[in-house]
C-alpha cells in the first residue's frame, strides 16, 4: 500500500512532528518502501498464531510500597529547558 | 610497551605481576586516543579527565552514548539531547565504576541507535580502522571502533537489532548481546524496549567473559531484568567442544550473502568440526520475514519511548521566535521536526503509522504473530541443537555513504542478527577471517536462553585454534 502526501501529514501530525510542505513527496516515497516490504507478512497465515509482546515470560514486576530517596524539585528542574516557580514553564495551553 | 594494544585480561596479569599501573595504562590509552581519534571519530565525547579508580578491573573502557553517567553529557548522539546532562547513573555504570573501570567517554552511534553504520549520528560519522572510506557497522559503531583501534581496551554497547554484533563483525572484534532481562538497562535511554540489551565489545573471548561478570545481574530498577542467578562466565572458557552439536540454519546461506563470507564462514564450520563439534543442519522456515517483523516492532516501541523528547523536561526546546505559533504543540512540533534528524523521524512516523487506528491489525499485531513463529523456530531448532551457527552479516564493511539513501537496503545488513532480539537469546560475533581487501568477517552463535557460558564455550575454542583475533588494522 502507498503512502500518500495527505497519510503524511496526518501521520506527522500523531507523530508532534512538523514536516514542511516540500518534504512531503520524499517522506511519502521512503515511507511507502518500508511498508512495501513489511507488507509481505500478509503472505502468512497468522490465523491461529498468538501474538508476542515480550519474549521472556514476565509476570508484573512488583516491589514494597516503601519511600526511597529520590530527586530533588531543584535536581530535576536543573535540566530543563525553562523553568518558573518550582514547575517547568510551556506556552500557553488555554486560551 | 604499547600498553593500549593488549587485552583486558592481560593488562590485568600485568597489574598482578606488578609491571604497570592503572594510571600507566590509562596515560598511553590516552595517547592513543590523540593519536588516532581525529582519523577515527569513535567517540562522541572524550572525557578531558579520565581518572585511574580502585579496583579489581581497573580498565579504560568507552561506553555507548546512549547510557546515562551522573553529571556528563549523553545524548545518543542526537541534536535532541545536546547539552544533557544526565542526572544519575545507569545500572551498568554504576556497576562498571565499583570494580574500577575508567571511563573514557561516550562511544559515537546512530541518532537513537537507528541505524546500521553509524552516518546518522548528529556527530558525523565514525570510519572504520580497517578501511576508513568503510562504515564500522552500526549502531554501536563507536564502541566496536575504539576497541579495535586500541583507543580503549573494552567498551559496551547495546543491541536492539544486532547493534552490538554487526560492528563487532565490521571492526574484527568480539560482541555479546546477553539474554533479555540478563543485564539491567536502568538508565539505558530506550530505543525498543522488548529487543533492547546492553553488551560487551571486546577484543577476545575472554575479555568478553570478565566484562560480562561486571554487568550481568538482577535490578529492581529494571522491571524486565529477571532473577537468575548468574554464573562466573569465566568457567565457561574451556577449549573443547567434542560432542556439542551446533546448527546450522540452512536458510543463514542464501542470496545476498556475500561469497566470501559464505567461504569463511563455512571454512569456520569445518574448523568447529574438526575440533570436534558435531555439525546439524536445521531449519529456521520464517527467518525470512525477520527484518520486516521488526521494522514494525521496534519502529512502534520507538514511536512511544520517543514521545519523551518534547521540549518540556530535558534537552532541546525550539526558541520562540521560530515557532509559527506560541503554543504548546506547535513548541512540540517544532522541537521534534528540528532535533531529531532524518532516519530518527522516519522510524518515528514509521511507528506511529503500524500503531495507528485502522492499522494496528494489519500491521502491528501480523508483526507480533510473526515473531511468535519465529521464536518457534528457533525453540525447535534448539531442541536438536547446543547453539545455531550463522555469518553475523551478509557483506563485509560497506562504504560510507554507499546506503545512506536507501534506508531498506541498510535494514537488510541486520538480517541474521534480528531474530536473537525477537527470541530474546543471547547471541554473540567472533572474527572468523578476512576479506582480500583486507576486512574482518565476523561468525554469529545464538544461543539458548541464560546459556551464554555455551556461546562463550564455543567461541573459546574457535578462537584459541584460529589467529582472527590477533591481527590489528594498521594505523
Amino acid at each position: 500500500m502507498s503512502i500518500s502526501k495527505k497519510d503524511v501529514e496526518y501521520i506527522a501530525a500523531l507523530s508532534r512532528i512538523h514536516v514542511p510542505e516540500d518534504k512531503l513527496e520524499g517522506v511519502a516515497k521512503n515511507l511507502s518502501d518500508i511498508v512495501g516490504y513489511v507488507e509481505q507478512l500478509q503472505q502468512l497465515n497468522l490465523k491461529d498464531v498468538k501474538p508476542t509482546s515480550h519474549a521472556v515470560p514476565l509476570s508484573n514486576a512488583l516491589r514494597l510500597d516503601v519511600v526511597k530517596p529520590s530527586f530533588s524539585n531543584a535536581e530535576a528542574l536543573s535540566i530543563a529547558p525553562e523553568a518558573k516557580d518550582g514547575c517547568f514553564k510551556v506556552p500557553l495551553v488555554i486560551e | 610497551m604499547k600498553l593500549h594494544s593488549l587485552s583486558a585480561h592481560q593488562i590485568l596479569e600485568l597489574y598482578k605481576e606488578k609491571k604497570t599501573s592503572p594510571e600507566e595504562v590509562l596515560k598511553d590509552v590516552v595517547m592513543r586516543i590523540e593519536s588516532v581519534e581525529p582519523k577515527i571519530h569513535a567517540y562522541a565525547h572524550v572525557n578531558t579527565h579520565p581518572k585511574a579508580m580502585e579496583g579489581s578491573l581497573a580498565i579504560p573502557i568507552a561506553m555507548k552514548d546512549n547510557m546515562c553517567r551522573k553529571g556528563e553529557e549523553v545524548t545518543c548522539s542526537s541534536k535532541i539531547l545536546k547539552g544533557f546532562k544526565a542526572p544519575y547513573d545507569a545500572t551498568v555504570v554504576a556497576k562498571i565504576k565499583q570494580s574500577g573501570g575508567i571511563i573514557l567517554g561516550s562511544a559515537n552511534m546512530d541518532e537513537f541507535a537507528f541505524g546500521s553504520s553509524t552516518e546518522s549520528s548528529c556527530y558525523g560519522p565514525t570510519f572504520n580502522p580497517w578501511n576508513l572510506s568503510c562504515v564500522p557497522g552500526g549502531s554501536s559503531g563507536g564502541s566496536a571502533a575504539s576497541v579495535a583501534a586500541d583507543e580503549a581496551i573494552w567498551s559496551l554497547g547495546s543491541d536492539t537489532g544486532g547493534s552490538i554484533r554487526q560492528p563487532a563483525s565490521f571492526c574484527g572484534i568480539v560482541g555479546l548481546k546477553p539474554t533479555y532481562g540478563r543485564v539491567s538497562r536502568y538508565g539505558l535511554i530506550a530505543f525498543a524496549s522488548s529487543l533492547d540489551q546492553i553488551g560487551p565489545l571486546t577484543k577476545d573471548v575472554t575479555d568478553c567473559a570478565l566484562l560480562m561478570n561486571v554487568i550481568a545481574g538482577y535490578d529492581d530498577r529494571d522491571s524486565t531484568s529477571v532473577n537468575e542467578p548468574v554464573p562466573d562466565y569465566t568457567k565457561a572458557l574451556v577449549n573443547d567442544v567434542h560432542g556439542l552439536k551446533i546448527g546450522v540454519p540452512k536458510e543463514a546461506f542464501v542470496e545476498g550473502l556475500d561469497p566470501e563470507v559464505r567461504a569463511s564462514v563455512q571454512a569456520a564450520i569445518d574448523e568447529l568440526k574438526k575440533l570436534g563439534a558435531i555439525i546439524k543442519e536445521v531449519s529456521l522456515p520464517h527467518t525470512p520475514y525477520a527484518v520486516a517483523t521488526y521494522y514494525i516492532i521496534a519502529t512502534a516501541e520507538a514511536s512511544s519511548n520517543l514521545a519523551r523528547f518534547d521540549g518540556i523536561r530535558f534537552g532541546l526546546r525550539e526558541s520562540p521566535s521560530k515557532l509559527r505559533k506560541n503554543t504548546l504543540i506547535d513548541l512540540y512540533e517544532e522541537t521534534r521536526a528540528n532535533g531529531f534528524g532524518d532516519e530518527a523521524k522516519r522510524r518515528i512516523m514509521l511507528g506511529t503509522y503500524v500503531l495507528s487506528s485502522g492499522y494496528y491489525d494489519a500491521y502491528y499485531l501480523s508483526g507480533q504473530k510473526v515473531r511468535t513463529l519465529i521464536k518457534q523456530d528457533l525453540d525447535e531448532a534448539f531442541k536438536e541443537c547446543d547453539v545455531i551457527l550463522t555469518p553475523t552479516a551478509p557483506t563485509t564493511a560497506f562504504k560510507v555513504g554507499e546506503k545512506v539513501s536507501d534506508p531498506l537496503a541498510m535494514y537488510l545488513s541486520d538480517i541474521y542478527t534480528i531474530p536473537a532480539n525477537l527470541a530474546g537469546i543471547p547471541s554473540i560475533s567472533i572474527p572468523c577471517g578476512f576479506s582480500k581487501a583486507g576486512l574482518p568477517i565476523g561468525l554469529q552463535l545464538m544461543g539458548k536462553a541464560f546459556d551464554e557460558e555455551m556461546l562463550l564455550r564455543v567461541c573459546y575454542t574457535y578462537e584459541q585454534n584460529t589467529p582472527w583475533h590477533t591481527k590489528k588494522p594498521n594505523l
